[in-house]
């Protein structure tokens, strides 16, 4: 039996997939129509005092003819009042007691924090997570990512929350810093039960170049916004997997950021998420998205002989490891299958301009390319550029020469194969 | 000058059959594209047009430079684009063939980078300064006009001798007009003539109007740009009676006039190249109501492309296969086509004589060739009817050069306007003394 159910920093819910605190979870009309469609949480849209919004506010990335490869917002905390909101978090709470709905808040003063806590914990609030992220508008205000960047603010504004908190704290973490273990350290310092990351990247997503105007456009003017959506996904992995591998953190982590279908999800559940959020995907797609990152997760999980969630998190976290500690000695080259070699030559141009000029015309006058493996440094170019899936295959080469990573070599001195194309 | 068309006639019924694209299409389908490198599309083109580039530059919005990639290679890109047999030529040959996946639709692709150009009123290339020599261009097709426009780039002066009223050769008499009007071959033509300093004489024959001689005399190289002559005969009973049409000839009334027809019930072609299969979806777009292709093998034997029958069976297009007209009945004008059938080897089979009722008759067995114009120039060779030249379309007589239908025995339009680029540089390299 498959169960998709899981419990991140102690908030249950029937599957790891949670909108994000953003415009898909702005109402409890919204809320309840994405848990109908399957969603398995969700966290409000951040609560605090209420703002009001620019027009427009997005911005887009479109890349080759795909839409919306990259997203980018400028707008703020909610702009609806805090007891509107309260009343839609209680009836969607007693509607659907199973779903878990956490609350994202957003204030200044401890006095303030004090408040709003109580005043969720009393609409039914699952959860909440502190929003120390939001990189535009707030920060000016000395809220979100301001708090986010400096770890004694982060920890201390944490440890008030937690103390007056009966439910579970997340702490959402601003990607905007060069380093995200000391932030996620200090949540952890502070008490808090979770971290969730990432939230958005300081960016500009765009310049209309015909008025000189960076996007998305307000009147003659713009201004840095939030970057998420699909193609921030390394970063996030990244950043979610440095936390979860360090020794010292111990929390839950809820990934977020370019999550768009299961697979995303799987990589953030392996590299040590027990839940996901999204929020670009589900803006640009709709709630619908969900049904398929069910199917697929589960199906992943059947071909995988998982029964649990709990039994994927981290699992590729220990293979994450410096690049000292990687052997030196593993050498791969690129082989083409002809048989499914379509002859487009991108793999020659691109081995021929990007990197190391050993893909040549076959001297049989057909088109599939020749690999000189004496020359090929097994760098994966090719194997990207080529349309046909499994035409480039990398294969492994037995070189005689025993495991040896940097670190040996240097430390222990141990032998290295000759390096290869390096004339 | 060239003279204006009536702006109504025969072909304006009908309707534009591949379409032409949306800019969402068109990035949609650009945005497909491989970006192959040394890229097998490019090797089957006979203008070897840069294709993958002139795609990139439409998926990034740059399509000026799409359009003068597409024009450098090739100045009738625009009729091209819409004229060429593309699934045998540039898509047919696509990667994407080879991967199942549909190939990238070049031709559209073209027809919307180069169209644009035309909207926009875009010229993009300059006469070279003047040579000082100056070069008669026989005939006013594809091959003379490609021919001419490199000619000026390099700075030569330009005659074109064209004994018809209209230029563009069957680009504008004889293309079907579900690809391309005639209107728009003219636009292209003016287009063309654009970059200024060719002169035009149309209403000019040469060798009856005006002589190789004085030709001769007037410029310093000769371009043989002259096509094919007029539909071949089949020299049977009845072939006179009204009705009864060379294919070739039928199509440029239809493309230049407006053609009376009594009744519209049976058309039947005879004969089974791509001037038969033009013939076919034309008589069915002008409304006949059953058309009826003769053609004395089957559909394997026929040198018409596949996908052009395909698509006239589509539109309804009937066959009679193995079958030899043998004669034509009517009185005051054509009522019944008389035909035998065939056995495997092409003999008629006794007593299978047939009939077919036919209101509209089209003969398409092939055009001739022009071998009595070109008969008393020294050293100028013809081989089965076709100008022998060397690969760049020289000549056996000093100062003749020679591209096009003329030439290669009857192509395409994309092969005229190669190698009339390919003579123009030619015989820019032999006005500047060279070899
Ligand atoms: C019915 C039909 C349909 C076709 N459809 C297509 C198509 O869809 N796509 C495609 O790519 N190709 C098509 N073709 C072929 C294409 O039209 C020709 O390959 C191309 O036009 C050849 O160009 P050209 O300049 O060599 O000759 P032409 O286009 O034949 O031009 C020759 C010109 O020379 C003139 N001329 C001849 N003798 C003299 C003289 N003595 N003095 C002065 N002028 C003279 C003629 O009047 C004519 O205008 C078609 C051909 C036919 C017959
Ligand atoms: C329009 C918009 C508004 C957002 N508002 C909030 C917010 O109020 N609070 C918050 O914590 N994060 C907010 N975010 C960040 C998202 O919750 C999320 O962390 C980020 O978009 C990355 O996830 P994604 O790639 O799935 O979009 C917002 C994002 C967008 C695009
Ligand atoms: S990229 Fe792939 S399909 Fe293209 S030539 Fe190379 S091996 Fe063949
Ligand atoms: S000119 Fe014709 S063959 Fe060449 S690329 Fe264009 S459409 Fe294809
Ligand atoms: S072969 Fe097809 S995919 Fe490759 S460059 Fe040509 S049109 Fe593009």
């Amino acid at each position: 039996m498959i169960d998709l159910s899981t419990h991140c920093a102690g908030i249950r819910s029937p599957n790891p997939f949670w909108l994000a605190s953003a415009p898909p979870a702005n109402s409890g009309a919204q809320v309840q129509r994405a848990f109908d469609a399957g969603w398995g949480g969700a966290v409000w849209k951040t609560l605090g005092q209420p703002i009001q919004n620019v027009s427009s506010r997005f911005g887009a990335l479109h890349v080759g003819g795909r839409r919306g490869v990259g997203f980018n917002n400028i707008e703020l905390i909610t702009d609806r009042p805090l007891e509107v909101n309260f009343k839609e978090i209680y009836e969607t709470k007693r509607k659907y007691p199973k779903h878990a709905v956490i609350v994202s808040l957003m204030v200044e003063t401890r006095e303030e924090w004090k408040e709003i806590i109580k005043r969720s914990i009393d609409a039914g609030a699952d959860g909440l997570e502190l929003n120390f992220g939001c990189p535009h508008g707030m920060c000016e205000r000395g809220m979100g990512s301001a708090v986010g960047q400096e770890p004694r603010v982060n920890q201390e504004i944490t440890s008030w929350a937690v103390e007056y908190s009966t439910v579970p704290v997340l702490v959402k973490l601003t990607p905007n810093v060069s380093d995200i273990v000391p932030h996620g350290l200090a949540a952890q310092r502070g008490g808090a039960h979770g971290v969730s990351l990432i939230n958005t990247i300081k960016s500009i997503i765009g310049v209309d170049i015909d008025r000189f105007i960076p996007e998305p456009r307000v009147g003659l003017q713009s201004s840095n916004g939030g970057y998420c959506g699909a193609a921030v996904k390394p970063i996030a992995l990244h950043m979610a997997a440095s936390l979860a591998r360090h020794p010292e953190f111990k929390i839950p982590i809820s990934g977020i950021g370019g999550i768009c279908n299961w697979r995303d999800a799987v990589e953030f559940i392996l590299l040590g998420s027990t839940s996901v959020q999204v929020c670009t995907e589900v803006m640009l797609k709709g709630y619908r998205i969900v049904e398929d990152m069910i199917e697929g997760l589960t199906e992943y999980m059947r071909s995988h002989n998982f029964e649990t969630i709990d039994q994927m998190v981290g699992k590729a976290v220990p293979a994450y490891s410096d690049w000292g500690d990687l052997d030196m000695n593993y050498e791969t080259v690129a082989k083409i299958n002809a048989e499914s070699c379509i002859g487009c030559n991108l793999c020659m141009v691109a081995c021929d301009d990007g990197a190391h000029q050993c893909i040549h015309p076959n001297p049989n006058g057909t088109r599939v390319p020749v690999i000189d493996e004496s020359e090929c440094v097994g760098c994966n170019l090719c194997q990207i550029v080529c349309p046909v899936e499994s035409c480039i295959t990398m294969e492994r080469v037995d070189n005689g020469y025993a495991p040896t990573t940097w670190n040996q070599f240097v430390n222990e001195g141990k032998t290295l194969r000759p390096k290869k194309g390096a004339h | 000058m060239a003279a204006k068309l009536p702006a109504e006639r025969s072909e304006t019924v009908f309707s534009d059959f591949k379409g032409e694209y949306t800019r969402e299409q068109a990035l949609a389908e650009a945005n497909r594209c491989l970006f192959c490198h040394d890229a097998p599309c490019i090797q089957v083109c006979p203008t070897e047009i840069n294709i993958p580039q002139f795609i990139r530059k439409i998926a990034t919005d740059n399509l000026k430079g799409s359009a003068r990639t597409i024009f450098d290679s090739n100045i009738l890109g625009m009729s091209c684009a819409r004229v060429c047999p593309v699934e045998v030529l540039c898509v047919g040959d696509c990667v994407y063939n080879e991967m199942g996946v549909p190939p990238i639709q070049i031709g559209k692709l073209q027809r919307y980078a180069t169209d644009h150009a035309f909207d926009k009123g875009w010229r993009f290339f300059e006469a070279g300064p003047d040579s000082g020599k100056s070069v008669a261009l026989v005939g006013g097709g594809p091959a003379s006009l490609a021919a001419a426009h490199e000619l000026r780039r390099h700075g030569h002066a330009c005659t074109i001798y064209e004994m018809r009223d209209v230029l563009g050769g069957l680009n504008t008499t004889g293309v079907a007009p579900y690809k391309m009007k005639a209107d728009r071959s003219v636009e292209e033509v003016e287009w063309i003539l654009g970059i200024g300093g060719i002169e035009v004489k149309t209403g000019v024959q040469v060798g009856k109007d005006i002589s190789f001689l004085e030709l001769e005399k007037k410029h310093q190289a000769v371009f043989l740009g002259v096509g094919l002559g007029p539909d071949t005969r089949l020299k049977l009973p009845g072939e006179d009676l009204p009705g009864i049409y060379g294919a070739v000839d039928f199509i440029e009334k239809m493309k230049l006039e407006r053609i009376a027809l009594s009744s519209k019930k049976r058309c039947v072609v005879i004969g089974g190249g791509n001037t038969a299969l033009d013939a076919v979806r034309e008589g069915i777009g002008l409304g006949f109501e059953h058309t009826t292709m003769l053609y004395r093998g089957t559909e394997a034997h026929m040198s018409g492309y596949l996908h052009e029958w395909r698509a006239a069976q589509h539109e309804g297009a009937r066959a009679e296969w193995r079958a030899l007209p043998i004669g034509f009945e009517g009185s005051g004008k054509v009522e019944r086509v008389k035909a035998i059938r065939l056995d495997e080897n092409k003999k008629p089979i006794a007593g299978t004589e047939f009939t077919l009722d036919a209101d509209l008759v089209l003969v398409a067995i092939g055009q001739s060739k022009l071998v009595e114009l070109l008969h008393g120039l020294e050293g100028l060779k013809l081989e089965s009817g076709k100008i022998v030249t060397e690969a760049n379309g020289r000549t056996g007589r000093k100062g003749y050069f020679a591209g096009g239908d003329g030439r290669n025995g009857g192509k395409e339009v994309v092969n005229a306007a190669a190698e009339g680029k390919a003579a123009a540089l030619a015989i820019h390299a032999y006005l500047q003394g060279g070899a």
